[in-house]
């Protein structure tokens, strides 16, 4: 039995295949497959970036000065859609790729050619989605949430449509991937209470995506059949709501928020107690509030609707959930607080950017709150408050703890170190640009100006101008980010350690580095001293 | 959990992911091509949509029959056989959300949009200014909506057809259990009988339910385009005759696979994920029978 099964593995024993299509367009392999993922992640960063920065230009001064409204409503929607689906949950599915297996003692994914699927399905499906940008008609344009009547009007929407059971295909293949790993493929003595945070939070991730992406693809079929088959669901007059769409539609869109924040808590809970050089505090408390999180996920969709009119009874139910979901978030930012407190703390880049998430990310959290209040989002609802909030949460939350993971893991990946002093130049500006950027919407949004509008009144000029500058050289200090991202792999000559931070702890750091083609062909011996977590201190 | 295997297994490289990707796009490209095309404009969207369809075709019996091979061949141990029955698992509990958006959209018309429409609780100003006479009923009596879209229809009775077919599924669950049974007692013959038993009352199934679309259409004036009632019976439905037929064609392809001696009584995970599939599709029937049909 045993000579049959390692007869694959033999055949490839010696490394990655030479060839570039084998490799690359065929691979099984979780290490080529997490960097196809994050290569992937990275480009659509920077091109839905680019359509934010079309929109900070227009919004630059008041009046349509650079592009017409329909086009604005286009680049809002693209600009969402690739953010969500193109950068942020592929660039988590290729961390949970690259790093899952080797934090678990496991040789690869537990279905490797799946894996490959679904990588390769979501190229074809952004295809698909800029397509109608070229198409006469033009691209969706009702928003990435696609509200009917709004997003019925648009020419294209089975493109859009088709596009998004495209990526949903995908991200279910990856989520159920990544549950059969996790739970199958653990190395002996690597118990479900010694696995690490992220791997806690991948696991919990991936559930929720099982369960909500299916929603979605039931919420835009039934958009499609509205639009082309004459069906009447968002339609009062043949009985139907269009606050049905928001209901099926938000019973996703409240999770996958929360799918793209865990992973990014979970990397935060790797990176901070490395160069706290203490363990996590609270390790099961930390567990336990990321299930917490995931259970009211599903019990809050409504918040994001107070200003449709739904009955009273309900507008509470969802207003005292919502704020529910502070006490586990507030358990996590005051662990990793505690975490820090008496460490012996060092300021790489990974921990800068680790640092900023908890402050920053707990600002977001902040106005989160304000806007789970009722009354109070009856003033805030669609205003550039609320675009202030999310891109607190999403980018300096979950965007930062990639860039901190990119940093943080990039040594395993590569075999080199980064350029801690332009890792740290990146940081700085990103930094502080993106408080320039996001910072004044706040008061934007509080003075009453809404979101999805190409023009505005005077009155808003000052801050949007400086809202604009902040966006233009946010985006440029991205470039800095590709620098040394290209500086590290191809040239940089400072070798990393295997284990390439002083107090890194986990079976990821006990294989070389650069991380070989095959890593643990056998499953290793789990030594609970190289374990961040052993299971049994608390 | 936690397995103790002296060795892992890795498949090797394969060509049919990739391949899957491209005939995946060009199906869904051709249907959206085909779905935007100007009436009476000839796109080549249905060109496309039968070549990537014939495509997926081809993939599934390309990646399937490698697995097979290799399964067939042993090189297969009992980790990658947990992770393919978690796999399936999961897979199900997937489709278990997708047919819970449908529900919830029909439980939110039944309880909230119709009678709200109606004028009842903060519905009351939209029905006096804009449908007065509206009453927001379900069924034949309101359920196309104050607009009456589709014109008058009547429904399909629970009583006949759908309880034959309630009954028909039923069966063919029992036939399958039966099957696994003998598959696991070594019974190659009986599992042939049953298994090919419940291949025929999944096509019985199908054939009725395109006998009572095609009633409903014609003597019920009950179409898809029948208000929110017809969307709702057609989506609900229509699915799950889709996963029917689906589920039908995989027991047939495991009743070959059970001809050709593919399963012994302990390794058969093909088997058993086409019959939890099956299962599932029963009880997704059970609802439906019961919210759609009888309620």
């Amino acid at each position: 039995m045993a000579t049959a099964t390692t007869q694959d593995l033999h055949e490839e024993h010696h490394g990655a295949p030479k060839s570039f299509v084998q490799r690359w367009l065929m691979s099984t392999n979780h290490k080529d497959i997490g960097t196809l993922y994050l290569i992937f992640s990275l480009t659509m960063f920077f091109v839905g970036g680019s359509f934010a920065m079309l929109i900070r230009a227009e919004l630059f001064k008041p009046g349509l000065e650079l592009v017409q409204p329909y086009t604005f409503n286009e680049l809002t929607t693209m600009h969402g859609l690739t953010m969500i689906f193109g950068a942020i949950m592929p660039a988590f599915v290729g961390l949970g790729n690259w790093m899952i297996p080797l934090m678990i003692g496991a040789p690869d994914m537990a279905l490797p050619r799946m894996n490959n699927l679904s990588f390769w399905i979501l190229p074809f499906a952004f295809i698909l989605l800029y397509s109608t940008l070229l198409l006469p008609g033009g691209g969706p344009a009702g928003g990435w949430t696609m509200y009917p009547p709004l997003s019925l009007q648009s020419g294209s929407l089975a493109y859009a449509v088709f596009a998004i059971h495209l990526m949903g295909i995908s991200s279910v293949m990856g989520a159920i991937n990544i549950i059969a790993t996790i739970l199958n493929m653990r190395a002996p003595g690597m118990d479900l209470v010694k696995m690490p945070v992220f791997v806690w939070s991948w696991l919990i991730t991936a559930f929720l995506l099982i369960a909500v992406i299916p929603v979605l693809a039931g919420a835009v079929t039934m958009l499609l059949t509205d639009k082309y088959f004459g069906t009447s669901f968002f339609n009062p007059g043949g009985g139907g709501d269009p606050v049905l769409y928001q209901h099926v539609f938000w019973f996703f869109g409240h999770p996958e928020v929360y799918i793209m924040i865990l992973p990014a808590f979970g990397i935060i809970s790797e990176i901070i107690p490395t160069f706290a050089r203490k363990p996590i505090f609270g390790y099961k408390a930390m567990v336990l509030a990321i299930a917490c999180i995931a259970f009211l996920s599903f019990l809050v969709w409504a918040h994001h609707m107070f200003a449709v009119g739904m009955p009273v009874g309900a507008d509470i139910f969802f207003m005292y959930a919502t704020m529910l979901i502070a006490v586990p978030t507030g358990i996590k930012v005051f662990n990793w607080v505690a975490t820090m407190w008496g460490g012996s703390l060092t300021f790489e880049t990974p921990m800068l950017f680790a640092i900023a998430f908890v402050v920053l990310f707990s600002i977001g959290g902040f106005s989160g709150l304000m806007l789970a209040l009722v009354p109070a989002d009856f003033q805030y609802h669609d205003t550039y408050f609320v675009v202030a909030h999310f891109h607190y949460v999403l980018v300096t939350g979950a965007a930062f703890a990639i860039m901190g993971a990119a940093y943080y893991w990039m040594p395993k990946w590569s075999g080199h170190m980064y350029s801690e002093f332009w890792g740290k130049v990146h940081f700085w500006c990103s930094l502080v640009f993106v408080n320039v950027l996001f910072f004044p919407q706040h008061f934007l949004g509080l003075a009453g100006m809404p979101r999805r509008i190409p023009d505005y009144n005077v009155a808003f000029a000052g801050f949007n101008m400086v809202s604009s500058i902040g966006g233009f050289l946010f985006g440029a200090s991205q470039l800095i980010f590709l620098g040394v991202i290209i500086h590290c792999v191809f040239f940089s000559k400072q070798k990393a350690a295997n284990r390439a931070w002083e107090g890194a702890k986990g079976l990821e750091w006990t294989v070389p580095s650069p991380a070989p083609y095959h890593t643990f062909e056998v499953p290793p011996v789990v030594r609970d001293e190289e374990l961040a977590h052993s299971g049994a201190d608390d | 959990m936690v397995q103790q295997q002296d060795i892992y297994f890795v498949p090797n490289r394969s060509h049919w992911p990739i391949v899957a990707a491209v005939v995946l796009f060009l199906t869904v490209f051709g249907a959206a091509h085909w779905l935007n095309a100007e009436p009476g404009e000839a796109g080549f969207g249905k060109t496309v949509i039968t070549i990537g369809a014939l495509g997926i075709l081809g993939m599934f019996f390309g990646w399937f029959g490698s697995v097979i091979r290799e399964s067939l061949a042993g090189r297969y141990n009992d980790q990658v056989d947990t992770s393919f029955r978690m796999g399936m698992m999961w897979f199900i509990f997937s489709e278990v959300f997708f047919f819970g958006a449908f529900f919830g959209s029909l439980f939110y018309v039944r309880m909230f949009s119709l009678p709200w429409l109606a004028g009842s609780g903060h519905g009351v100003l939209t029905h006096q200014f804009l449908y007065d006479a509206y009453a927001g009923t379900w069924g034949a009596d309101g359920g196309n909506g104050p607009l009456a879209l589709g014109g008058a229809f009547s429904t399909v009775v629970p009583w006949g057809l759908p309880l034959l077919n309630t009954l028909i599924l039923l069966t063919s669950s029992v036939t399958v259990t039966i099957a696994h049974h003998a598959l696991r007692g070594g019974h190659r013959g009986r599992v042939l009988v049953f298994l090919g038993l419940t291949v025929l009352l999944g096509a019985t199934f199908v054939t009725f339910q395109a006998h009572e679309y095609a009633e409903a259409y014609r003597e019920l004036n009950l179409t898809f385009q029948t208000g929110v009632y017809g969307s709702l019976f057609y989506m609900l439905t229509g699915f799950h005759g889709f996963h029917v037929t689906i589920g039908t064609i995989m027991l047939a392809v495991i009743w070959l696979r059970v001809l050709k001696g593919h399963f012994s009584p302990e390794h058969h995970f093909g088997f058993e994920a086409v019959a939890w599939y099956w299962h599932f599709v029963d009880v997704v029937w059970l609802c439906l029978f019961l919210f759609v049909y009888v309620l």
